[in-house]
């Protein structure tokens, strides 16, 4: 029994750190309506701070010292980030608001990794908290019992702060309505800075507080950030209290669910939030979320089935494409093929994000069952290489058909965090099931049939495969179907009003997507021979979400330019820089910051504005919306 | 007006947001080819009311039977395919496509076809889109993309789409709304005679008392969630406690529009 009460302690140690680190984000998104995918690098930067800091300062007052002072100077660098940064994304949409902190999480961790090394640190125990309690002969160590009083502690503080100071009650008029408290003379800049330092401040002393815990390392950042995701929704976007349960919760869960469910425990926590969300889509604490703003700055043009002359270039790109294995060398061909891969895996993403304006940030879940999908035929089952491709893919689709059905109940934020969520079960689960999936070591020798088994053969195969999803999927924005999905994206109200069913042809769309995926995927093991669990990881989700914002989220063959560009860029990268994630992240900051509107949307809007006329006139029809491919 | 023949009967529509009684107990029957105004001033409950007839708000009590059939509750796409067009009172439309495209979209879920994967919409029933949008007076620009549009352009283009299923009845959340005054009468009288033509029945709210008493057959007027008057323009002009309410009963606004008469 005692052994019991001591785990459901420990969980609520466990929760101290998961409580700062939400509430923090919580009370950034209430404000300044942005989900700050970084704030688990600041939670991160606490804990180096925090450990560089302590190392150097002695005595008791040297570490609590350094706790808080690395905790400051943490949210010092969020200001900068806020001034620098931010002030020029809050009228962005959200999509490019989590995309460019998400950038800045990857600069982080090479310039983490470039200051601290890539070791695991290992901090200084507190001094005076050294010891443990004895209870009932199950020792809690004293320091726990510190974070399980410095939680609730916390929490009465940021009360107090909303609701017995002037900021304080500003903040909570800014979080009902930002316009409004502008209208009334606030200043608004300052407001969003200070609320974002407090935002921070929070995040890294959380952080901070972890190092006579755990060790600090350079992953610590996407793991917290998925557990306060999954924090925020359960709790609700907003609310500080819904974040104190809600860590609560979370923590226990993942106490008691390694002793009770040991073999789901990474799941469960999803599986709670899934049920949550199906009773309280906007969280246990949260509010609905007013209507999405329409996006400012980014004109649209309707789109236009290519005319005929784009049609032929098409085909003539195609016909060059082809012939690269007259000229390319075999490392030409196998990069050419991860490229024609990741077209198919672009496109399927910008088929649900552009036209039926659901902005997924788990798109890599649908291209891991696919690999997966085609790994266990080949290896469990012994299937042969064209009944992998055909039936792999059915993985992804049963998945999309389960997560797409829950995702559809939700829009916005909500949505791209609960994809979120559902890539890292999937990410979990190719992990945890060791037995069945390898878990880390992967599933290894996944050969491609002997008749495509050359890289010229098996190019051939990817170039044909992606060539047909790219047109099919064409075909769809176009059909009645497609309409109807763009019709849901502009207008729910209207659409729902001429009969359609909304939330029936999102999840269409989201299945569809979900099973291109799982192609790419499918074929990417192939590509490979083998498959890891990283084929569903965050990272890659948010390569396909770079890859369309790259081409242009408001184009129909933005995609493909974007996964052309951007998987040939980054391959480059890979191999001339060691510091990959750092100019990565820095490209995916500019890209949002300078280019909202990518390749193909700067190159219409200068068609469009007169600057590039001389290509309207000869084929206007075929430049008004996009460019030859 | 005999019952038998209602094309929509609203029985006893009720409700309150927490302890606010928005609408309270309202009945009324609607005729095929009669159109029909729904007036009142802010706050009356018109929009609450509007809202729970095509299934945008469920109704705590009362009932909407559409040609005999009922309807309460019923999601606004079910409503929509039983032949209830509507148009809102700020412009709903879809602003990434064109002008022609936003009936197409109505056309393709009129005919059941939302979920095929294959055709061309650009090239769905082109003809019928053209001939609607003819109608209204917008076809000079089909091509255009639906965000260009002025505001009284994109209310003709709105009651294109409403009219895309062949409704026999039309909701009209404030047609006029944000319009000038011109355009006002003309849209106005262009739904007169559509509705006419093709014997809908209209049922419209709106603030602009020129336009309600040019064109309603009957009037209802709704104060604080209830019907205080129901009947022909001429019935509703005198009626009492209508006027009381317009033109003030108050004695403040009375005795500072006495003030003004007199100086």
């Amino acid at each position: 029994m005692s052994f019991y009460v001591v785990q459901f302690l420990s969980g609520l140690a466990s929760a101290a750190a998961l409580f700062l680190v939400a509430s923090g984000l919580s009370i950034i998104f209430g404000v300044t309506r942005i989900v700050n995918f970084a704030h688990g690098a600041f939670y991160m930067l606490g804990a180096y701070v925090a450990f560089s800091l302590t190392e150097r300062l002695s005595g008791t007052l040297g570490f609590w010292g350094g706790i808080v002072l690395a905790a400051v100077v943490v949210a010092l660098i969020g200001v900068l980030v806020e001034m620098l940064l931010l002030r020029r994304i809050y009228r962005s949409p959200e999509l490019f608001q989590l995309l460019a902190t998400f950038g800045l999480t990857l600069m982080v961790e090479d310039l983490a990794v470039l200051i601290w090394g890539p070791d695991d640190l290992l901090g200084r125990r507190a001094p005076g908290l050294r010891g443990a309690f004895d209870f009932f002969g199950q020792a809690i160590p004293t320091y726990d019992v510190l974070l399980m009083v410095l939680g609730p502690v916390v929490l009465g503080a940021l009360w107090l702060l909303f609701h017995r100071t002037r900021w304080g009650v500003l903040v909570r008029a800014a979080t009902q309505d930002r316009d409004m408290v502008a209208a009334l003379g606030v200043n608004q800049k300052w407001l969003f800075t200070s609320v974002f330092a407090l935002g921070v401040f929070l995040a890294a002393l959380g952080g901070a507080l972890q190092i006579p815990r755990d060790a600090v390392n350079h992953t610590m950042d996407l793991r917290i950030i998925v557990d306060v995701f999954v924090v925020v929704v359960i709790g609700g976007l907003g609310s500080i209290t819904g974040a104190f349960v809600a860590a609560v919760l979370v923590s226990e869960l993942n106490a008691f669910g390694i002793l009770i469910f040991p073999k789901i425990s990474i799941i469960l926590v999803f599986l709670v939030m899934a049920a949550v969300l199906i009773v309280r889509p906007w969280g246990l604490f949260g509010k609905p979320e007013a209507a999405a703003r329409q996006t400012p700055g980014l004109a649209v043009q309707p789109w236009r089935p290519l005319s005929t002359q784009a049609r032929l270039a098409f085909i003539g790109v195609l016909v060059l494409a082809a012939a690269l294995p007259l000229l390319g060398s075999n490392y030409a061909l196998i990069v050419g093929a991860e490229i024609a891969i990741f077209v198919i895996f672009a496109v399927s993403l910008h088929f649900m994000m552009s036209v039926g304006g659901m902005a997924s940030f788990g798109h890599a879940a649908y291209f891991g069952l696919g690999a997966y999908g085609v790994a266990f035929l080949a290896k469990l089952a012994g299937l042969p290489m064209i009944a992998c491709l055909l039936l792999g893919p059915l993985l992804g689709l049963f998945g999309a058909i389960i997560f797409g059905w829950f995702s559809v109940q939700l829009s916005g934020v909500y949505f791209a965090m609960l994809t979120l969520a559902f890539a890292q079960i999937v990410w979990s689960i190719a992990f945890q099931w060791v037995d069945v999936t390898g878990g880390d070591n992967g599933i290894l020798g996944v050969w491609p049939a002997a008749l495509v088994a050359t890289p010229a053969r098996f190019y051939w195969l990817s170039l044909a495969i992606t060539a047909l999803s790219v047109v099919v999927l064409r075909v769809l924005v176009f059909s009645p179907f497609g309409y109807a999905l763009r019709a849901t994206r502009d207008s729910g109200l209207r659409s729902e009003a001429v009969g359609i069913n909304s939330k029936r042809i999102q999840w269409t769309a989201f299945v569809i997507a979900g099973t291109f995926a799982a192609l790419a995927g499918a074929l990417f093991a192939y590509l490979k021979g083998s498959v890891f669990p990283d084929n569903a990881g965050i990272a890659l989700s948010v390569d396909s979400l770079v890859m369309v914002l790259l081409g242009g989220v408001e184009t129909v063959s933005g995609a493909v330019v974007g996964a052309i560009v951007y998987k040939a860029l980054s391959i480059w990268l890979v191999s001339y820089t060691e510091l990959s994630k750092l100019v990565m992240g820095g490209v995916i900051v500019l890209l949002v910051v300078m280019f909202p509107k990518g390749i193909v949307g700067t190159f219409d809007s200068l068609i469009e504005s007169g600057k590039l006329s001389f290509l309207k006139r000869g084929s206007s029809r075929a430049t008004q919306t996009e460019g030859a491919e | 007006m005999s019952t038998a023949a209602a094309l929509l009967a609203v029985d006893g529509l009720t409700k309150s947001y927490g302890g606010v009684h928005a609408v309270r107990g309202v009945s009324f029957t609607l005729a095929a080819g009669e159109i029909l105004a729904l007036i009142g001033p802010n706050g009356a409950g018109k929009s609450t009311c509007f809202d729970m007839l095509n299934g945008q708000r469920k109704p705590d009590r009362g009932r909407v039977q559409l040609l005999g059939k009922d309807i309460t509750g019923q999601p606004p796409r079910r409503v929509w395919r039983l032949g209830v067009g509507r148009t809102f009172q700020i412009t709903a439309t879809f602003p990434t496509m064109t002008v022609r495209e936003n009936v197409q979209v109505a056309l393709v879920s009129h005919a059941n076809q939302i979920f095929n994967l294959w055709r061309s919409t650009p090239d769905f029933q082109r003809d019928a889109a053209d001939r609607l949008l003819a109608l209204v007076g917008v076809e000079g620009y089909a091509e255009r993309p639906c965000g260009e549009l002025a505001y009284g352009d994109l209310k003709r283009l709105e009651l294109a789409i409403a009219l895309a299923n062949e409704p026999k009845l039309l909701l009209m959340d404030e047609p006029t709304a944000g319009m000038a005054p011109r355009d006002r009468i003309e849209l106005m009288r262009l739904t007169a005679r559509i509705a006419r033509e093709q014997s809908i029945g209209v049922l419209f709210t709106e603030h602009d008392m020129d336009v309600v008493f040019e064109h309603a057959d009957r009037i209802l007027v709704l104060n604080r969630g209830t019907l205080i008057a129901e009947g022909s323009p001429e019935q509703v002009r005198r009626d009492p406690q209508v006027r009381a309410i317009y033109l003030g009963e108050g004695l403040v606004y009375d005795a500072r529009h006495q003030e003004g008469a007199g100086a």
